[in-house]
Formats: structure tokens, C-alpha cells, sequence
């Protein structure tokens, strides 16, 4: 087990140096860069622009090299910790993902675990009691979930919320704990907030996991295991848990995988909507105003999590089933 | 006939199956006994309600089937119940399921679960019915490994299914099920999923088993060289009925029913020196949704009679020496 994890993390170094190429190739993919649209910037708002100037900037930034030296550049930062600059914000591009990618990652891993929570048990109810008045109902539950829109259900919860409470349900901590130091009073205002964008940005995916847990479960009922496992004199629920539950964890678990940065992607709007200080805003800034740096760290941070993500479904799968043991 | 006393007894079992398409009516009116350390076989083509037969003894027919009449009883210790009025997901159905009757099923591939070892598998039903600690129970599935003659025992017992031969699983598998000393063990198809070489050891061992441990034997298959082999009586099955049975010895040198006859005429014999010419039964297998009126083999039966066999389904025959047959060329007025 050991060796195939220390495997997985060894492959994971040559399919970061690909991410890093594609990630820099999308940031320069637009025409012109941070300096072009700094200086239609300008010229919108009536200034003058002073070419020279713009020269030296571009200089300075090194924005005049050729590509692949801008590239090697620009990773030789990043292998010693340095994100460069945001040329937007003017600030280290550090600082500005490591002030927001925790808020990310909380809500992603909350809505991660609320899909989970949710979506296995109903998946299990749903399998074991097929075409019952309870499943129905949660088929009809999870299609609906699964066709509104992020924003459209933050929208609705935000007005709902508002007519019940006369509060407004935005960000992700009360005013008076917003700059207060942490202690257990504002992690648990921060619980109290979280709930609504992991509501909001699990929902599509707690309904996708009810169908693929509920359709796996199904099949593997009727294997002729479960049969023999009857045939042992084992109670229904011992036997349900042990053997079909068990394989029909194994696609759900896979999807670990990509249910991060797919959480992430997911974030934007619901983020939009309510306020909330994580990364998808930031990256969308990123891309509007070729910010090169900070758009190509957050792509660079987000396939790191990806990886991260595949291995830990990985690692999930392999120890669900022995037969992935040795397979990579 | 009957030495030893009486272990099982099947009454007019019907067990059927509910669908969209209709109801298909598996097994409509089975009825046999089995005797403590007997073997029966149960032979018939695909689909004729064998397995289902044997599914209805545990009370494990799959959800859309159910058992609308009849009865087993099973008797033990001087006392007896009927395993249809008993709750299918009861504690007394559990215990006697992997306990007093246990079952060897088809695809040795498919009946484990792959994720779990033999030995975790094999345990599992030696702690469900016997106390004993986890230390013990694994001595005993490590006994019975060898018992059945797997190679290396305390090696194979950590053996992941999907990394053994399929002789070796289908061994893993009589050992589970022979675990607990259960007094009657079904084999549904055994060898069927196993090659020919293979075939030929597992039924040896079966025999040898059944032997020493001295108990009864359901063997269901579309084999007869299998029953040949194993069986002291044979009850043939056509389309959920109970066309015929008798002795071994006497329903492969006397059979009655024109479809057991016809079943042994399709059987091709090896080593005759001569291309022999096969006599297969004529039409094939009508769909179970719709059956024959009478007596369900009418339509393919040399012997028919008009306006009877297509009219009244044939009573069950006596004949001499414990051999019955449902057919009207045996009918006495």
C-alpha cells in the first residue's frame, strides 16, 4: 500500500511540469498582456500615457523577454515559493490566494461533506426500497437539485432567508467577528455561515452522487454474491454493508477526484452572490485583466488540487478494493 | 427405500415470479423428499425451475419471485417446520441458512465477493453459527481448506478470490459452505462453470464429503454423467414440474416419461468408436410466460395424445420401487 501511494505521488511530479506548460500557455494565449490593457485602462479614464513609461513597466515586470524565458522565469519562481507579483492588486500573489484559498477550500470541503452525508445515505435507501414512495420522492428531490442553477437556489435562499430572519445572509462571519482574532465563539459563527454556500454549491452535486450511488447499489444487488452471502445466514443490513455497499462505493469514490476543483469552479457564482471572499472572484479579476501572475497561480494551485484530489480518490479505491492494490 | 429418517420434505411447491411481462411460474408443483445422508439430483434444461427450486429451500428467490403455495418442512431432532411460514429475513430462516442447509452456488467467480479474502469469507460463516473466537474460527476454515483439498491451506486462506484458479474457488467455495456441518448441502450446477478435468475432482470430492460427513445432497444440473456420478435417486424437472423421478440406477435403465427418455437419447457417449448419431428432443423450450395447457411437454412429446395430454395435466403415477411419473401413457383406469 505504501509503495503504490509513494508511486502515485512520484507520477504526480511529470503531470505537474505539463500542468505548469498549459497553464502558462493559457495565460498567454490572449493577444497583448497586463501592459495593453493597463493602458487601455488609462486612456478610459482621460490620463495621460507616457509610452516610455510603459517601456520601463514592462521592462521591470519582465514582460519583453521572450516566452519561454518569461516561462522558466516565472516556474523557477514558483519552485522557490515566489508567485510574483499581481500586477492589479500590487501585492504578492502569496498573499493574495493564501488570504482567500482557505475560504475556498472550507466551503468546498463542507459542501464536499454535506454531498457525502446526504447523498449515501439516500442513494442507500433509495437502491434498497426501488420505486418506493420514498424514492420517488427523492429522485424528484435530486433531479430538481441537480437542474437549478447555483446562483438561481442563492438567490431564493438569500430572499428566504431575509423574509424569515430580517438578516441578510452574506459572507462568511458576523461583524463583530470579521477582524476579531480566532477563537471558538467565531469558528462557530463561521459554521453558522458556512452552511448556506456549501448548501448552495453541493446541491448539483449531492443530486449527481444520489443517481450514481442508487444505479451502482442497484447492479450489484443483484450479483450472485449477495445471493451467497443470504445463503450464509447473514442479516440483510450486516450483508448490505459489507459486500454490495462496499463495490458500490467505488465510482463514488472516485469521483473524489474531481469533486474539488469542480467545488471551486462551482464557488464562482454562489460567491458572486453572496459575498464571499475565495479564490473564483479573484481569478475571474485575473483573467478580465490579464494579470498573468495571479491568474497563472491560481490555475497552477487548482491542478495541484486536482492531483491531489485523483490521488486521494486513489488511494480511496485502492483500499476499497484489492484488486486496484496492484494494478498501477 | 427410506433407512434413515426423513431430513426434507417439499410439498407441491409453486414458486412464482412477478414481472411486467407476466408471471412466470418458475417452479408450479414440485414435490420430493430427501432422506438424512441421501443424494438427489435434480436435472432439466435451462429455465425448467431447478436453481429456483433450491432458492425457495433457503427462502432466497430473488425479490420479484414469491413461494404461493406449498410447504418444507424440515425435520430435525424430532421436531419440524415449514421453512415457507417462516420470515424470510427472521432469525430462524438465518440460522438455518449456512447452518443446516448450506449451498454451493454456480460461478464460483461470481459467488465471492472479490474484495474480501477467502479466508474473511469462509470465517464469517463459521462465527455466524458456531461460538468461537476470530483465532478459531479461522483454524477451523483452515481445516476445512485442506478437507477439501486446497493446496497450501494457511496460504490460500489470505488468497483474494480473483487471484485463485477456478478449480481452486470452486474448492473455496464447498469448503464455505461445508463449514458449518450442515445436514443437507445443495449444489446448484457445480461444475458447470469449472473445466472438464476440474469437473471430474470436484465431483470426487463431493462424493468423498458427503460421505464422511454423512450428510444429504441436492445436486441440480443439466448434467446427467453429474447425477450418474453422485446420486442415489433423480428427480427430473420439465417447465416447473416434476415430470419424473425414481432411483438412479433405475431411471437411467427404465426411464418412463417420454421426456426423460428423450433427455438420455440426447446425451452423446464417448469412446463408442463410431460417429454416433445424436437424437435431440424435437421444438424447443416454449416461453415460461406462456405454457402448454395439460401436461407442459404436449407439444414435444412422441407419444402425445390428442385431447388428452393438450387437455388435463397428468396426475402423478406410483409406480413399483419408489419410481413416480406425471404422464397419461401410465394412467390406469
Amino acid at each position: 500500500m505504501w509503495s503504490f501511494i509513494l508511486r502515485r505521488i512520484l507520477l504526480m511530479v511529470p503531470t505537474l511540469m505539463v500542468v505548469s506548460v498549459i497553464s502558462f500557455a493559457i495565460i498567454e494565449a490572449p493577444p497583448g498582456d497586463f501592459m495593453d490593457a493597463y493602458v487601455n485602462q488609462l486612456l478610459q479614464q482621460q490620463e495621460a500615457v507616457d509610452p516610455a513609461e510603459i517601456e520601463s513597466l514592462r521592462k521591470r515586470y519582465g514582460l519583453d523577454a521572450p516566452t519561454y524565458v518569461r516561462y522558466f522565469r516565472w516556474l523557477g519562481n514558483i519552485l522557490q515559493g515566489n508567485l510574483g507579483r499581481s500586477l492589479e492588486w500590487n501585492q504578492p500573489v502569496g498573499k493574495l490566494i493564501a488570504d482567500r484559498l482557505p475560504w475556498s477550500m472550507a466551503i468546498s470541503v463542507a459542501s464536499f461533506l454535506l454531498a457525502y452525508a446526504l447523498a449515501i445515505p439516500i442513494g442507500l435507501y433509495s437502491a434498497t426500497r426501488q420505486y418506493s414512495i420514498g424514492d420517488y420522492l427523492f429522485t424528484l428531490i435530486g433531479f430538481v437539485g441537480l437542474a437549478t442553477p447555483n446562483f438561481l437556489l442563492a438567490l431564493l435562499i438569500l430572499w428566504y432567508y431575509f423574509v424569515a430572519t430580517g438578516n441578510v445572509a452574506v459572507g462568511l462571519f458576523s461583524d463583530e467577528y470579521l477582524v476579531a482574532p480566532w477563537s471558538f465563539a467565531k469558528f462557530i459563527d463561521l459554521l453558522k455561515h458556512l452552511w448556506l454556500p456549501a448548501l448552495v454549491v453541493g446541491t448539483a452535486g449531492t443530486a449527481g452522487l444520489i443517481r450514481v450511488m442508487r444505479a451502482n447499489l442497484l447492479d450489484e444487488l443483484e450479483r450472485p454474491y449477495v445471493m451467497v452471502a443470504r445463503s450464509k445466514g447473514l442479516s440483510e443490513g450486516k450483508l448490505l454493508v459489507k459486500y454490495p455497499f462496499r463495490i458500490a462505493m467505488n465510482p463514488v469514490a472516485s469521483t473524489i477526484g474531481w469533486t474539488l476543483p469542480t467545488l471551486v469552479n462551482g464557488e464562482l457564482l454562489a460567491s458572486l452572490v453572496l459575498g464571499l471572499p475565495t479564490i473564483a472572484p479573484l481569478f475571474v479579476g485575473a483573467l478580465l485583466n490579464q494579470d498573468m501572475f495571479l491568474a497563472g497561480s491560481v490555475v497552477m494551485i487548482l491542478s495541484t488540487l486536482t492531483l491531489v484530489g485523483t490521488l486521494l480518490s486513489d488511494i480511496v479505491l485502492a483500499w476499497l478494493d484489492p484488486r486496484i492494490r496492484g494494478a498501477i | 427405500m427410506s433407512q434413515t429418517p426423513l431430513l426434507l420434505s417439499v410439498d407441491n411447491l409453486a414458486t412464482h415470479f412477478f414481472s411486467q411481462e407476466g408471471i412466470l411460474e418458475a417452479v408450479d408443483g414440485v414435490s420430493f423428499d430427501i432422506h438424512a445422508g441421501e443424494a438427489l439430483g435434480i436435472a432439466g434444461e435451462s429455465g425448467c425451475g431447478k436453481s429456483v427450486t433450491a432458492q425457495s429451500i433457503l427462502r432466497i428467490v430473488p425479490k420479484n419471485g414469491k413461494i404461493v403455495t406449498g410447504a418444507i418442512n424440515l425435520f430435525q431432532n424430532g421436531d419440524s417446520v415449514d421453512l415457507v411460514q417462516l420470515d424470510d429475513r427472521g432469525q430462524q430462516i438465518r440460522q438455518i441458512r449456512g447452518g443446516e442447509i448450506a449451498m454451493v452456488f454456480q460461478e464460483p467467480m461470481a459467488a465471492f465477493s472479490m474484495v474480501y479474502t477467502i479466508g474473511n469469507q469462509i470465517t464469517e460463516v463459521i462465527r455466524l453459527h458456531q461460538e468461537c473466537s476470530q483465532n478459531e474460527a479461522r483454524e477451523r476454515a483452515v481445516e476445512m481448506l485442506r478437507r477439501v483439498g486446497m493446496p497450501q491451506p494457511e496460504q490460500t486462506i489470505d488468497a483474494y478470490p480473483f487471484a485463485l484458479s477456478g478449480g481452486m474457488r470452486q474448492r473455496a467455495m464447498i469448503a464455505m459452505a461445508l463449514s458449518c456441518h450442515p445436514a443437507l448441502l445443495i449444489a446448484d450446477e457445480p461444475t458447470t462453470a469449472v473445466d472438464v478435468t476440474i469437473q471430474a475432482q470436484v465431483l470426487e470430492l463431493m462424493k468423498d464429503l458427503q460421505r464422511d460427513m454423512g450428510m444429504a445432497l441436492i445436486v441440480i444440473t443439466h448434467d446427467l454423467a453429474v447425477i450418474s456420478e453422485l446420486c442415489d435417486r433423480v428427480m427430473i424437472m420439465y417447465l416447473g414440474k416434476d415430470v419424473e423421478s425414481a432411483p438412479a440406477d433405475v431411471i437411467f435403465r427404465d426411464p418412463k416419461h417420454p421426456y426423460t427418455v428423450g433427455l438420455l437419447r440426447s446425451v452423446p457417449e464417448l469412446g463408442e468408436g463410431h460417429t454416433q448419431e445424436l437424437d435431440p428432443i424435437s421444438g424447443s423450450v416454449p416461453s415460461p410466460y406462456r405454457r402448454p395447457t395439460g401436461c407442459p411437454f404436449h407439444p414435444r412429446c412422441p407419444e402425445f395424445i390428442p385431447d388428452v395430454c393438450d387437455v388435463d395435466l397428468p396426475p402423478q403415477i406410483e409406480l413399483a420401487g419408489g419410481h413416480r411419473v406425471r404422464c397419461h401413457l401410465y394412467v390406469q383406469d
